[in-house]
C-alpha cells in the first residue's frame, strides 16, 4: 500500500507529486527531486520531516518531485498521501496568514467571481492579483472524483496561507452528501461564502447551513451561501431557495446545466434562458438577496462578453462568473455605472437632499418627478461608483447642483 | 594565487588574468578610457583575388582550409539564424573532421541548437567560447567542463572588443541569406531571410579572413550591401543555412499570461503617468512576451493621445511594424528581426532601416545611441536591494543566458526592469545578485505584478509618482513580500573554480561565474 498525491510532468509548475512507500527499514528517507533544490532543499526536507512526525509516521520512503510548490502546497500533498495510509482526523496546519481573516457583508459587491479549479496551485497563487470581487476555489466539476480528497486539503491550506488580497473567499462544494465532507474540511478556516451547486430545494440550503452551524459550534452568521440554480426544478423553487435561511446572500444561475435540463440549445442571444433568468432576478429581489448571472464561456471574445454582461445588468443581475482572469476588467466595466448615470444619480440625490432640508417632499429634476424609489436607486448607483473608484466619497463637497 | 585577485569597483573579486591574458577590473561606470589606436586587420591586395570578382569556392571545408584554418584559431559567427542555425555547427563539424584542436568560438550569441558543439568542447576541438552562453552550453560551462574560461560580453561589448583588438578574429564565417559571387551580402531575401546582418558587421571589418556562406546566390550586385564584398575572401554556396521556422517566427505572440499582462499594463501606466514617454520620444523594444505586451499598451497610449514615437530601436516584430503603419512610430532602426512581417517591412518601408551594432552600442566610440533612448524595458534573472542586476545566471547559480544588448540598454534615460516577483517559488529580488552584470546606479525602476520599486537615486521619478495611484513600494518591501510567500532562499553553493568572466561594456571585468557545487 502506497500513498500518492499531487501532480508532476513537463507542463506542471508550482506543484509537487508525493509518493509515500512503507519500508521494512527503520527511519524515514526523503528522496527529493526539485527545481529549487539549491534554494529550498533544506526547508522542504524539514517540512516533510515535521509532517511525518506530526502524524507519527515511521519507516517510510517519501519521494517528492517538486516544480516549485509553495510550502502550503507541499504540506497539502504530503498530508493527502499520509491520509491514504492511515486513518486520522488530525490536520497539519501551517501558521495562518494573518491578513487572510476578514469578514464580508451580506450585500457586498459581487460583480465578478473567478472560478479556479481547487486542485491547481499554479492558478491559485496569484489569483488575488486580478482583483475580482470574489474568488471561487472549486471542489465540484473541475476536480476529478479520485482527486476530491486531496483537493479538499489543498483548498483548506490555500484559504489559510495563500494571499487573497481581500477578495471574497468562496468555495464551491460538491452536491450533498459529498459536500458535507467538503464542509468538514474547510469550515473554521478563513472563508466567506459557500456555493451550493445544482440546488433544487430549500432543504438543501437548510442542510448546508445546519452543517456549518454544527461545525462552528454556534449559529452560522457570517459564512454566506450562494445556491446555484441549474435545473428546471431549481428555477421552480427559486424563491423558497433564496429565502431558505438568513445566510443566503445571493442566488446564481448556471446555464450550461439548466439548458441541458430543459432540452434547449444555448444561443448567443440567450432567449432559451430568458424565463429562468427573469425568475432568478425576481425571486432574489423578493427574498432580498443578490441575483447573480452565469459565466460567459468564450474567454477570447471580450466584445461579446461586454454585451452579454451589460444585458445581464439591464435585466437586474448584479454580477457574473469568470472563467478566465482576462474577463474580470470587462465584467467590472459592464456592471459599473456609466459616467452619465452617475451624474444623473448625483443630480437626483442632491435635489432630494436639498428639498428635504427645505421641508419639501416632492422634487422635480428636469421635467421628471423624483420620488423615494428613484432616490434609492440613484443612491445605489452612487454607492457602486464610490466602491469602484469612479467617484469620490465626498462628492457633495464640490458638487454644484 | 591570492595576489592575482583584485577587488573591482563594484566590490567583486576578479582575476587579474583570464586565459593567460591580462584583464582590467571594472573601475566604475564611465571610468575606464583606453588609449592607443584601433586594431588593424592585415592589408589585402586585389591582385590576390580573381579579376572577374568570382570568389566562389566549392565547399566550406575548402574555404576554411584556404583561409588557413589551424589549431588555436579564433572563429566567429553571428546569431541572426537564431535557434535555426546550421552554419556554426557545420564549421566545427569540419574542424573536427580535419583534426583541428584548441579553437576558440566567438559567436555573437549561442542558442540551444548549438548544444551540438558540446562533444567538440569535450574532445579538444574547441577549448572555449567567448560570447553569449545560452541553455545547454551555459549549463556545460557552469559544471566546470569547459577547458578554458568562458567570456561573456554584451552585443556592444563584443564590437568594442573586436575594435580594440581584445579579440582578434582569425576567420569570420558569415551566414548570408542573400549574397553575390563578390561577397556583397544582405539578410533581406531568400529562404533563410534574417532581415539584417548587423551582428556580422564588425566581424567583416576586422577579421583576418572572411567567408560568406549563402543558400541564395543572387546575380551581382546584391543590394543593399549590408556586408560589403571587398571585406570578403571567399563565398560558399550551401543548400540551407538553417531551419526557417526557427530563424524568424511566422508570428510573434504577446503573452496571454494574466500575471505578465498586469506587469505590462503597470509598466505602460508608469511611463504615461511619469511623463517618460511623450510625443517624439525614442524607445527600444524587445521580443519577450512582456516586452511585446508593453509595446501594445504603449501603442494604445500613443493612439489615445495622438502622439508618435520618433524612433524605435529593434529587435523588430510585427507590433512595431503596425505602429509604423498607423503613424504612431516614425522610424524603426533595426539590428535584429524576429518575425516575417518585420522582414517584409524592411524590404518595403523607407522608414525601417538596418543599422550596425558599431553605430548604436559601441562604448568606445564617438557617442552612444543607447543614452538617447527615453525608455527601455528589460528582463533579468535577479535584482538586488541595491538595484544591481543579473541576467546570466539563475538563483541556483547555473549560467543559462547571454547578456545580449542588456548592459548596453542600461544607458537609456529611463531603464525599467519588468518581471514577475517570483517564478515557480524562486524570488527575483535578492540581498545580493549571484552574478553582477549591471550596476544598480543604471537601473531606475523595477515593475512587478505586486508593485513598483523606484531607485532612490531617481528622486525626480519618486516625486512624479506622488498621488499617481500607482502601487509604489520600496525594493525591500518587494523582497520581503516575495519571501513571505516563497520562504527565504538559501544561497547557491560554488567551488573556487572560475568558469566564466563577465565583461562590462568597456571591456573591464565586472564579475566572474564560478562552477556550481554538485
Amino acid at each position: 500500500m502506497e500513498g500518492m498525491a499531487g501532480y508532476c510532468g513537463p507542463s506542471v509548475r508550482s506543484d509537487c507529486f508525493v509518493r509515500i512507500i512503507p519500508d521494512q527499514q527503520a527511519g524515514c528517507r526523503i528522496v527529493l527531486k526539485s527545481k529549487v533544490e539549491s534554494l529550498y532543499g533544506t526547508s522542504i526536507r524539514k517540512l516533510v520531516e515535521d509532517i511525518l512526525q506530526f502524524y507519527g509516521i515511521r519507516n517510510v520512503t517519501v519521494e517528492i518531485e517538486d516544480t516549485g510548490a509553495l510550502p502550503y502546497v507541499i504540506a497539502a500533498r504530503v498530508e493527502a498521501a499520509i491520509r491514504q495510509l492511515t486513518e486520522t482526523d488530525r490536520s497539519f496546519l501551517l501558521p495562518l496568514l494573518p491578513g487572510n481573516i476578514y469578514p464580508t457583508l451580506r450585500h457586498a459587491r459581487r460583480r465578478s467571481r473567478l472560478y479556479l479549479p481547487g486542485d491547481n496551485p499554479k492558478l491559485i497563487i496569484n489569483a488575488g492579483l486580478y482583483r475580482s470581487d470574489g474568488i471561487i476555489l472549486d471542489l465540484e466539476d473541475s476536480v476529478a472524483p479520485e482527486k476530491k480528497d486531496e483537493a479538499r486539503l489543498l483548498v483548506r491550506n490555500a484559504l489559510r496561507n495563500n494571499d487573497w488580497m481581500h477578495a471574497e473567499k468562496m468555495v464551491r462544494i460538491n452536491q450533498l452528501p459529498l459536500g458535507f465532507q467538503d464542509l468538514e474540511m474547510i469550515v473554521g478556516q478563513p472563508l466567506n461564502l459557500i456555493l451550493i451547486p445544482k440546488c433544487e430545494s430549500p432543504e438543501t440550503v437548510e442542510a448546508v447551513n445546519e452543517k456549518i452551524s454544527a461545525l462552528l459550534g454556534e449559529n452560522n452568521t457570517d459564512i454566506w451561501l450562494m445556491p446555484i440554480i441549474e435545473s428546471a426544478a431549481g428555477v421552480h423553487h427559486a424563491y423558497e431557495i433564496a429565502a431558505a435561511t438568513g445566510t443566503v446572500a445571493a442566488l446564481a444561475i448556471g446555464l450550461e446545466d439548466y439548458t441541458a435540463d430543459i432540452g434547449a440549445q444555448r444561443t448567443p442571444e440567450g432567449t432559451e434562458s430568458f424565463y429562468a433568468r427573469s425568475v432568478i432576478v425576481n425571486a432574489s429581489r423578493a427574498a432580498g438577496v443578490q441575483p447573480i448571472d452565469s459565466v460567459f464561456s468564450d474567454f477570447t471574445n471580450d466584445e461579446q462578453l461586454f454585451k452579454t454582461a451589460r444585458a445581464s445588468r439591464t435585466m437586474g443581475f448584479e454580477g457574473m462568473g469568470c472563467i478566465h482572469p482576462g474577463q474580470i476588467p470587462t465584467i467590472h466595466c459592464a456592471f459599473d455605472p456609466e459616467p452619465e448615470e452617475i451624474e444623473k444619480a448625483k443630480r437626483v440625490v442632491w435635489a432630494f437632499e436639498k428639498a428635504a432640508l427645505e421641508g419639501k417632499t416632492v422634487v422635480t429634476v428636469g421635467t421628471k418627478m423624483v420620488d423615494p424609489p428613484v432616490v434609492k436607486r440613484a443612491q445605489n448607483t452612487i454607492d457602486l461608483a464610490i466602491q469602484s473608484g469612479l467617484t469620490d466619497k465626498a462628492w457633495r463637497e464640490n458638487y454644484e447642483g | 594565487m591570492k595576489d592575482n585577485w583584485i577587488i573591482n569597483a563594484a566590490g567583486r573579486s576578479v582575476p587579474a588574468t583570464i586565459n593567460g591574458e591580462p584583464a582590467i577590473p571594472f573601475m566604475g561606470v564611465g571610468k575606464y578610457k583606453p588609449s592607443g589606436r584601433k586594431y588593424n586587420p592585415p592589408v589585402s591586395s586585389c591582385t590576390d583575388y580573381p579579376a572577374d570578382g568570382n570568389k566562389l569556392v566549392p565547399s566550406l571545408k575548402e574555404a576554411l582550409l584556404r583561409a588557413g584554418l589551424k589549431d588555436g584559431m579564433t572563429l566567429s559567427t553571428h546569431h541572426h539564424l537564431r535557434d535555426g542555425d546550421y552554419i556554426a555547427n557545420l564549421v566545427f563539424d569540419i574542424a573536427h573532421e580535419l583534426g583541428i584542436k584548441g579553437l576558440r568560438w566567438f559567436p555573437s550569441a549561442s542558442f540551444p541548437c548549438h548544444a551540438h558543439l558540446i562533444p567538440y568542447l569535450e574532445d579538444g576541438t574547441l577549448d572555449w567560447i567567448e560570447g553569449s552562453m545560452n541553455g545547454p552550453l551555459g549549463e556545460f560551462t557552469s559544471r566546470g567542463k569547459m577547458k578554458k574560461t568562458a567570456v561573456l560580453r554584451s552585443h556592444g561589448g563584443r564590437v568594442q572588443a573586436i575594435q580594440n583588438g581584445e579579440v582578434r578574429i582569425d576567420i569570420a564565417i558569415i551566414a548570408a541569406p542573400a549574397a553575390d559571387i563578390f561577397g556583397n551580402a544582405n539578410g533581406l531575401t531568400g529562404p533563410s531571410a534574417t532581415g539584417v546582418l548587423s551582428y556580422a558587421d564588425a566581424d567583416a571589418r576586422y577579421a583576418d579572413k572572411v567567408i560568406i556562406v549563402t543558400d541564395n546566390l543572387v546575380p551581382f550586385p546584391c543590394l543593399p550591401m549590408q556586408i560589403e564584398g571587398n571585406e570578403v575572401d571567399f563565398v560558399v554556396a550551401v543548400e540551407k543555412l538553417g531551419q526557417p521556422e526557427k530563424i524568424v517566427s511566422g508570428t510573434t505572440q504577446i503573452t496571454r499570461s494574466p500575471d505578465r499582462l498586469i506587469i505590462a499594463e503597470l509598466t505602460a501606466r508608469f511611463c504615461e503617468l511619469t511623463g517618460i514617454i511623450y510625443d517624439g520620444c525614442i524607445v527600444q523594444a524587445g521580443a519577450g512576451g512582456i516586452s511585446l505586451a508593453i509595446a501594445e499598451y504603449m501603442h494604445e497610449i500613443m493612439r489615445k493621445k495622438g502622439w508618435s514615437i520618433r524612433a524605435g530601436f529593434g529587435g523588430t516584430t510585427r507590433y512595431m511594424v503596425d505602429m509604423l503603419k498607423d503613424g504612431t512610430m516614425q522610424h524603426i532602426l533595426d539590428a535584429q528581426v524576429f518575425d516575417t512581417e518585420a522582414v517584409r517591412s524592411l524590404n518595403e518601408n523607407r522608414e525601417h532601416r538596418s543599422f550596425t551594432l558599431h553605430n548604436i552600442y559601441n562604448y568606445h566610440s564617438k557617442g552612444n545611441f543607447a543614452s538617447l533612448i527615453d525608455v527601455v524595458t528589460l528582463g533579468a534573472t535577479e535584482i538586488d536591494v541595491r538595484f544591481n542586476g543579473n541576467v546570466v545566471t539563475h538563483s541556483d547559480g547555473l549560467l543559462l543566458h547571454g547578456i545580449g544588448g542588456w548592459q548596453n540598454c542600461l544607458f537609456a534615460r529611463n531603464t525599467i526592469i519588468a518581471l514577475p516577483l517570483f517564478r515557480d517559488r524562486i524570488p527575483v529580488i535578492v540581498d545580493e545578485v549571484t552574478t553582477l552584470c549591471g550596476p544598480g546606479e543604471l537601473i531606475d525602476v523595477i515593475v512587478t505584478e505586486r508593485g513598483i520599486a523606484i531607485n532612490p537615486l531617481r528622486t525626480d521619478l519618486l516625486a512624479r509618482v506622488q498621488g499617481s495611484g500607482l502601487p509604489i513600494k520600496t525594493i525591500h518591501e518587494l523582497k520581503e513580500e516575495a519571501e513571505a510567500i516563497c520562504g527565504k532562499p538559501e544561497k547557491p553553493r560554488f567551488t573556487e573554480k572560475v568558469v566564466a568572466a563577465i565583461k562590462w561594456v568597456d571591456g573591464t571585468v565586472i564579475d566572474v561565474v564560478r562552477q556550481v557545487a554538485e
